[in-house]
């Protein structure tokens, strides 16, 4: 059995083996739980794409998590189509932000993008609370249909998709990993200059990458008006999605597909325990500090404890 | 006068007052960023923090906003020493400071952000001093004082900055570290000495801002966020390590928001300051005031 169909069966195994025992337990909660796990790992495999492989660090996560979000419902308010279209043209609008964002500041030192992508956040946020059409700051309403057959409800439906799409992220990580794509962003986090000398075309290969990691931020958030039934800017740009998105594939171990995975599913389900213990701020507080601690005493992550050092 | 040049006028001279907000935020950045080469995207942050020790002492001992500032800048300064204690030791010693220091930053930056909402609550405060509802008019020009002390406060901060850089032994080897660290070792200096005592200027820096802050607006713990963008981008414009193209920067980039905001509505100015920001990187990336590499 080659990896690559070990990998993909594996996947499918665990997926099937989440969802009937998820089906067995009956409870949406138990859904919506699933359903905030899942779009961590989407998010976190999406930022690790540029940050793990190439070392360039985007803030703009809830930008291009919300400009997915607003693309989905901009579908659905124009011609009516439901959450898959939703989830394309998402991907196709954040990647576009993505590749626009990248154009115009890759081309310099890599602090330049990243800076470029913390102000982009705050500008998209303002151009939406602006813009009637999606509600502006009152927010959006989205009715969604009570159930989807042969899905036993609402809440099961989306959590099935966003598994898919969680599966389909971690693949993506984990086929860019092995490909020239992988291995020549590897080389412009080792050394650009070098990289560019033997002939690595870095300008092209970033490109590609934040245009990627864009699209897959923006999967993440289609879903979003959807899972919530109701979107507001301030919800939707949420400091959560940023600081998550980065903290969750340093924590697990950038660079590795199966790193964010591993921080996505551990942040996410302990944010998730805790907020029904402890106050939401106090809860985004402790991942700012595991984020800080994490990168100062153990830059390779939760991973590197079980890799020898070189 | 015709109404809209007087509109005009008056957009541009609050601008030029606003850019002096600006310029005292970004100064503090030139030197980080500018000269030790340090991405401090927590310093909105700290100037954030600044601006809320500012109301609580200012309430608390009945002083003005500015005079506060000023007091409480030493505390500041040691703050700044510390935080480049731990970036030094951790990130720029083993020469990661590309990705790590980047997300060490922005957690600080985070941690400092909802530290602020656990503290005071999300709501806005403010300490208004007694000029607070005072205008000057000059003809058909209005200068509110809100602004305009706020304005030369900042000014008189940033002239002193420059003539601390410029004249005495430790400003010059400041200079000489954003140059070139090794001949500074080669000449008996330690470079992580310099650098740790300009790092906590640029945050001592940063709290005054914070006073200044105080005085313009009401402030809450998000209010950061949307400085970000314009002073990464005013130093950027500026010329990375120079004060007086950071304080053109600064002025110019006041001008153009207000102009904006006054003929277009207050709420496209954040647009105003992101599209600055790509153009600039996009065609000049030395700045305006800056030498191409």
């Amino acid at each position: 059995m080659t990896p690559n169909l070990r990998f993909w069966l594996g996947a499918a195994l665990l997926a099937l083996v989440l969802f009937l025992s998820l089906r067995l337990l009956g409870n949406d909660y138990a859904y919506f739980a699933g359903y905030f796990v899942l779009q961590y790992v989407v998010l976190a495999s999406a930022w690790n794409i540029l940050g793990g492989y190439a070392g360039y660090v985007n803030f703009g996560a809830a930008g291009f998590m919300a400009a997915g979000a607003y693309a989905a419902i901009v579908l659905r308010q124009a011609l009516g189509l439901e959450l898959l279209p939703g989830i394309l043209f998402a991907a196709l609008v954040a990647g576009l932000l993505g590749l626009g964002t990248g154009y115009l500041t890759l081309r310099l030192r890599g602090v330049y993008f990243s800076i470029a992508t913390l102000c982009l956040a705050v500008v998209l946020q303002t151009l939406v609370v602006n813009w009637d059409y999606v509600g502006g700051s009152r927010g959006a309403y989205i009715v969604h249909p009570r159930d989807i057959p042969p899905f036993t409800s609402y809440a099961e439906y989306l959590f099935v998709v966003m598994l898919v799409l969680a599966i389909l992220a971690a693949g993506i990580g984990r086929a860019v990993e092995r490909s020239s794509l992988g291995r020549g962003l590897q080389a412009i986090r080792d050394n650009e200059r070098a990289a560019e000398a033997v002939g690595v075309p870095t300008l092209r290969l970033k490109l590609v990458a934040t245009t990627l990691c864009g699209a897959l931020m923006g999967v993440a958030g289609a879903p979003l008006p959807y899972y919530s039934g109701y979107l507001n800017p301030e919800a939707a740009f949420s400091l959560a999605y940023a600081v998550n998105a980065i903290a969750m594939p340093l924590i697990g171990g950038a660079g590795t597909w199966a790193g964010p995975v591993i921080g996505a599913v551990l942040l996410a389900s302990l944010q998730q325990a805790a907020t029904v213990t402890i106050s939401s701020a106090l809860n985004l507080w402790i991942v700012g500090w595991m984020l800080v601690i994490f990168v100062a005493l153990a830059p390779k992550g939760i991973l590197g404890w079980f890799r020898r050092r070189p | 006068m015709d109404p809209d040049l007087v509109l005009l006028l008056n957009g541009i001279v609050s601008g030029l007052l606003l850019g002096g907000l600006y310029a005292a935020a970004a100064s503090g950045l030139a030197v980080a960023f500018g000269m030790l080469d340090i991405v401090n995207i927590a310093h909105p942050a700290l100037m954030v923090t600044g601006a809320f020790t500012v109301v609580v002492l200012g309430t608390w001992l009945g002083l003005d906003p500015l005079l506060v500032a000023v007091l409480q800048a030493p505390l500041f300064y040691l703050l700044g020493t510390g935080i480049y204690s731990a970036y030094h030791h951790f990130f720029e010693k083993r020469g990661e400071e590309a990705l790590q220091g980047l997300a060490f930053f922005f957690g600080v930056m985070f941690i400092i952000e909802v530290g602020l909402v656990m503290v005071f609550g999300p709501e806005q405060h403010f300490l208004d001093p007694s000029y607070a509802y005072t205008t000057w008019r000059l003809g058909e020009i209005d200068l509110p004082l809100r602004m305009l002390v706020p304005a030369l406060f900042a000014m008189a901060c940033i002239g002193a900055l420059f003539l601390f850089l410029h004249r005495s032994f430790v400003g010059l080897a400041i200079a000489a570290v954003a140059q070139d660290a090794d001949a500074l070792r080669l000449m008996a200096i330690d470079p992580v000495r310099i650098k740790r005592f300009a790092f906590g200027i640029s945050i001592a820096l940063a709290s005054m801002a914070g006073g200044a802050l105080v005085v313009v607006q009401p402030v809450e713990p998000s209010s950061g966020q949307v400085f970000i963008g314009r002073i990464f981008a005013i130093c950027i414009m500026g010329g990375m390590a120079s004060l007086p193209g950071c304080v053109m920067a600064a002025l110019l980039f006041g001008v153009v928001e207000n102009v904006t905001a006054t003929f277009y509505g207050p709420s496209w100015s954040p647009a105003v300051a992101f599209g600055w920001l790509l153009l600039v990187l996009a065609f000049r990336p030395q700045g305006l005031f800056g030498k191409a590499a």
